[in-house]
């Protein structure tokens, strides 16, 4: 039923966009991709020792076949987040990036100035962006305009898991952005704020801590991808309107000592 | 001549470039990625890449991210 999301003509086999920091063990890790067959796997870049750290840890990735998404976590400047893209296209072989640009240490709330100006540098340089990037509807259109086919407002800081902080900005971006890829990246706390980003009509939930730092990250895995894909559902089936009022589901004509008054 | 490494200080002769640089550190068959001065190398200018006294030399590999 749920109709396939394509990112630049790849096909995403999940809705379920899976960050890969944090969790208690590289196992669990791989455990967690395993029970949830995410769409999408996150990945950053940090400093190598000659011990190759970091050589193990792509090894497991690489044995998934599930498209890579590096970012640029912990850029403060269009500057860092430019270099570190191209960085991350060399060594990953895509041109795929979750474009962060961090404006305040306090919330870790996206700089939207650096954002737009990193994204119009790297959309020169043939990068597809997704943009970690707040609600704003004036900053999605200019992110549009430079070349965004992809939009990933937070539902919340990162890894507060507070769930959708302002669901009313969110349908007013998919409102306002109808032909958009749009993904709430960030902020995720429960399967049900998953669940209520994709009956909104998001096409994609991204998260990381939530199921990082969940009691059983397996077994959380598992309960957001199926989530995530109930929510789908749901919008695709045409959510009832609320009502004001009580509106019987059993029909009263014909019940026992039904009389009709008046 | 100086250069930073990933913020640490170490020495080398001159002449150097990237190429020469990595392999004494031990990058040599690694998967990493180098940016010299904030600027990207690519792999395949790694020769050609002259390196100066000062000189402050990124080099990221893979690892964990949300």
């Amino acid at each position: 039923m749920s109709k396939a999301l394509h990112i630049d003509g790849t096909i995403l086999s999940s809705r379920l966009f899976l960050g890969t920091a944090g969790y208690p063990s590289p196992d669990i890790l791989r455990r967690a991709i395993e029970a949830s067959r995410p769409g999408l796997i996150t990945v950053s870049l940090r400093r190598e020792s000659a011990a190759g750290k970091g050589q193990k840890f792509w090894d497991i990735l690489k044995g998934f076949n599930i498209p890579i998404l590096p970012n640029t976590a912990g850029c403060h400047s269009a500057d860092e987040a430019v270099t570190t893209a191209e960085m991350a296209r060399e060594i990953f072989e895509t041109n795929w990036i979750k474009l962060e640009v961090i404006g305040d240490d306090y919330t870790l709330q996206p700089d939207p100035f650096g954002l737009l100006n990193a994204t119009d540098r790297l959309v020169s340089k043939g990068f597809t962006i997704l943009p970690y990037m707040t609600d704003d509807i004036v900053l999605a259109k200019k992110l549009v305009d430079a070349g965004c086919d992809v939009l990933m407002p937070w539902g919340a800081p990162i890894g507060s898991g507070r769930g959708l902080n302002n669901p009313f900005a969110l349908q007013t971006m998919r409102k306002r952005f109808p032909d958009k890829i749009l993904v709430v990246d960030a902020g995720i706390g429960a399967p049900s704020h998953a669940a209520a980003a994709m009956e909104m009509g998001f096409d994609a939930v991204l998260l990381n801590t939530a199921v990082a730092k969940a009691g059983d990250p397996v077994a959380m895995a598992g309960a957001f991808a199926k989530a995530i894909e109930s929510g789908r559902e749901a919008y695709l089936s045409g959510i009832i309107a609320p009502q004001e009022t009580a509106n019987a589901s059993t029909p009263l004509v014909d019940k026992p000592f039904w009389h009709q008054n008046g | 001549m100086i250069l930073i490494i990933n913020g640490q200080k170490k020495t080398f002769v001159t002449p150097l470039d990237l190429r020469g640089c990595l392999e004494q550190e031990g990058y040599g068959d690694m998967l990493v990625a180098v940016a010299r001065n904030g600027t990207f190398v690519a792999k395949n200018n790694y020769g050609a890449t002259k390196l100066d006294d000062g000189d402050e030399i990124e080099i990221v590999a893979p690892m964990q991210g949300g």
